[in-house]
């Protein structure tokens, strides 16, 4: 399977009459975005708007992170199985407007939501204060249910990421990477020395607004599948969940997700990488065992050496991220987590809600509890008082002046478990 | 120099220079002049901070006498108002060590001033202070003073500087415990992938978190005679009564709620509904007993099969809660439902 990510280096946005890439600048048209969005009657009112790095713009409640980018050859365009017929991901010509974003905001619709600061303090603790953003705030109709509403809101970002892709539809790429993987046989004769590794992905697949798709099938209803590494690099895979902002895989991550890409970076190199399995996490231990059990079986099978397992959430999914590394180190594959800690806000706690022996090599994307300060903005987009019900904000979490206290559990991608940012935790 | 800031150091009989063994005995006493290792260590905080004076207990008396040592300890300490108090080191002495721990402790927490000490890894006084004192780490015996006091006058001098303490590598102290939120270079992916290649090489790596230790709550014995027995619902599902009056976070909760149930035949909505932030709301709103099942409870009770609903039902929020916030709601609601004499608690979670 072979593909070619061609990034368009986006240097400025800006709202227009047309919507087009020129010099690097990105050019969005406001009113067709708007009627377009507003095809789903469920949609009352859209506001579009931009925030820049480095502008004291705070955008809240954000839903999700979507890239813009068009399918240039190979495949459909969009995001086959939710927005586009089903056609096979991973393979032909993709372009990417690099470094813009779509940043969906809007009503309330759990407590899940985040924050994204594009300038100060707050700039540190997202990555998506660097991109170029796009904002859309939906308001749906009244009387409609929150799981409605939230799969609204999902379609409306994933269209308008479509719209403002086909910007980059006849633009020469300024750079173009190509993802190249034959079957696990041809890979594994070309490297007969390098251990093989797969990436075992958790998603947050509990229902009730919190879901993933694959393909536009809920990954609840999966048993753990094998994706070739290209797959979710190119569309596969999106996000549906409102879990806690700091570490909800967007789907912007999920289109760049860095443990693929770091991965990949290291195939043929140092190690074999052989794909990644999707693995759903489920509330019930029934589920939790059944997609460990299949997990480990799937890394038995193709006879890897080594696996990555990266989780999304926290609480209960710890379990489920300790029971995959107890059984595949049981097996003498040797396994390396992703997660991040609820340490509480002094940091004093312990920060997993389970905990195994074999669990020896571990990455931390920080406390999600450790408490920030974030400057007031001139601008915010969005609704600023929403922090006082969001996950990781509370009841006065809005001071006076307009600053925003808040635990990283508030700020969009923070303690990201797929390695997206660099925060971590030291023990002190 | 007498703008510097204020040291005020404790040692035992022998590095007070009293006496050995024989004199472990003596009563806390204050000297203003620097004895023994506070000597040595005035002169490493590079002329900015001075030791106002020394305090010297026997070992013995000190944990014959806890209290009393204590508050006079605490009560010196209140008069001189240093800015930072200074015990030991006390390397592996293990009565030594208590009487640093405790007095570590006492001055931390009660006056709120910084406290350094230092003690062999294996001293029995570490556990005591180590969350709240910095706790250099000593060798097993006085052999490491000359390296033990100038770690300890290092961490002295950048407290009285008002300088930010670095990790335990950096400055040779005893983990506190203190999980700190940094930004480091390199992304997590990428470090997760370097440390997988380590792994794979056999070479040396490091996790960057060690897996927790859990306590282990033994089983209350079962209840003989449900019919006589009083139950309490206790839940971590967020169920609060509307407006929630007592404002429990809907995530990482800082507080539990108790509320008067012993009038109602269910948590019905709109009375009650859910603040929890981890779960879609909107079942639990619709009906707040699927969370919290007041309704059956109170059915249980008609039919006779229990006792008695207890007359409070408890709540908080589970998601991102801290274990430490979790056993300090634990053991408060615990000993109230302990004291109001009620034999079980079903505690549902989500």
């Amino acid at each position: 399977m072979k593909l070619e990510i061609g990034r368009i280096y986006i240097k400025d946005i800006q709202l227009g009459n047309e919507t087009s890439v020129k010099n690097g600048v990105l050019t969005v048209d406001k009113t067709s975005l708007i009627a377009k969005l507003k095809e789903d009657d469920r949609i009352k009112d859209v506001k579009i708007d931009i925030a820049k790095p480095g502008d004291k713009v705070r955008i809240i409640p954000v839903k999700d992170v979507i890239e813009p980018r068009v399918k240039i050859s190979g495949g459909n365009n969009g995001f086959p199985g939710v927005t586009a017929k089903p056609a096979q991901c991973g393979e032909g010509r993709t372009h990417v407007l690099y470094g813009a974003a779509i940043v969906t905001v809007g009503d309330i619709v759990g407590f899940q939501e985040g924050v994204i600061d594009m300038w100060g303090e707050g700039a540190k603790w997202t990555p998506f204060s660097q991109t170029y953003n796009l904002t859309v705030d939906i308001n749906v109709v009244d009387g409609i249910d929150p799981h409605t509403h939230e799969e609204t809101v999902r379609l409306a970002g994933l269209r308008a990421a479509e719209f403002v892709g086909q910007a980059g539809k006849d633009i020469t790429p300024d750079e173009v990477l190509t993802y190249e993987m034959g079957s696990i046989f041809e890979e594994s004769n070309k490297y007969p020395n390098l251990p093989k590794v797969l990436y075992a992905e958790m998603m947050i697949t509990q229902g009730l607004l919190h879901d993933t798709y694959i393909y536009g099938v809920n990954a609840q209803t999966i048993l753990p599948a094998l994706l070739h590494a290209n797959e979710e690099l190119d569309n596969a895979v999106i996000s549906g969940n409102c879990v806690a902002a700091c570490d909800k895989i967007t789907t912007y991550q999920h289109q760049n997700n860095s443990t693929i890409l770091d991965l990949y970076a290291q195939h043929g190199k140092e190690i074999n990488f052989m794909g990644c399995i999707m693995v759903p996490e489920h509330t019930t231990l029934a589920g939790k065992m059944r997609a460990s059990d299949y997990t480990r079986k799937l890394v038995k099978m193709l006879g890897a050496d080594a696996v990555v397992v990266s989780e999304e959430g926290y609480g209960n999914p710890d379990s489920d991220l300790l029971i995959i590394c107890k059984k595949c180190e049981k097996e003498g594959v040797k396994t390396v987590l992703i997660t991040d800690e609820c340490a509480g806000r002094d940091g004093m706690s312990q920060p997993l809600a389970d905990t195994a022996a074999e669990a020896v090599a571990v990455v931390s994307g920080g406390n999600v509890s450790h408490v920030v300060t974030l400057p007031p903005a001139d601008k915010v987009i969005g609704n600023a008082e929403a922090i006082a019900v969001l996950a990781g904000g509370w009841e006065g979490a809005l001071l006076e002046d307009g600053s925003l206290q808040c635990e990283l559990n508030a700020v969009i991608g923070s303690t990201s478990e797929i390695g997206y940012h660099n925060v971590t935790c030291r023990l002190y | 120099m007498s703008d510097g800031f204020k040291v005020l150091y404790y040692v035992n009989q022998f590095f007070g220079q009293i006496g050995g063994e024989d004199k472990a005995g003596m009563k806390p006493e204050f000297h203003s002049e620097k004895i023994g290792p506070a000597l040595g260590f005035e002169q490493l905080l590079k002329g900015e901070g001075k030791v106002v004076g020394t305090i010297i207990c026997g070992d013995n008396y000190f944990n014959e006498n806890k209290e009393e040592s204590l508050d006079y300890i605490l009560n010196l300490v209140k008069n001189e108002a240093p800015d930072i108090f200074v015990a030991g080191p006390a390397f592996n002495a293990g009565r030594y060590g208590v009487a640093c721990a405790e007095i570590s402790r006492a001055v931390a927490e009660e006056l709120n001033i910084p406290v350094v000490t230092g003690m062999y890894i294996e001293n029995p006084g570490l556990d005591t202070c180590k969350q709240v004192a910095y706790v250099v780490s000593t060798s097993d015996n006085a052999g490491g003073m000359r390296k033990a006091l100038p770690a300890m006058a290092n961490i002295t001098y950048k407290l009285g500087k008002g300088m930010e303490i670095g990790s335990p590598e950096e400055e040779g102290y005893i983990a506190r415990g203190m999980r700190k939120t940094i930004i480091v270079e390199k992304r997590g992916s990428l470090r997760a992938v370097e440390m997988l290649i380590k792994r794979l090489k056999g070479e040396e790596f490091e996790t960057e978190m060690p897996m927790p230790v859990f306590d282990v709550v033994q089983p209350a014995p079962a209840i003989k005679d449900l019919s006589k027995a009083t139950i309490a619902l206790c839940t971590s599902g967020g169920i609060v009564p509307a407006g929630n009056p007592d404002r429990i976070q809907s995530a990482s909760a800082q507080k539990w709620g108790k509320y008067d149930v012993s009038k109602r035949d269910a948590l019905n909505a709109p009375d009650f509904y859910t603040t929890h932030g981890g779960y879609d709301p909107v079942y639990a709103n619709e009906i707040p007993d699927r969370v919290a099942p007041l309704d059956i409870l109170k059915e249980l009770q008609k039919e006779g099969y229990i006792g008695k609903v207890h007359e409070f039902f408890y709540t908080t929020t589970g998601t991102g809660t801290s274990v430490s916030n979790a056993v300090k709601f634990g053991t408060e609601i615990g000993k109230e439902l302990k004291e109001a004499g009620v034999d079980g608690v079903i505690l549902t979670s989500t």
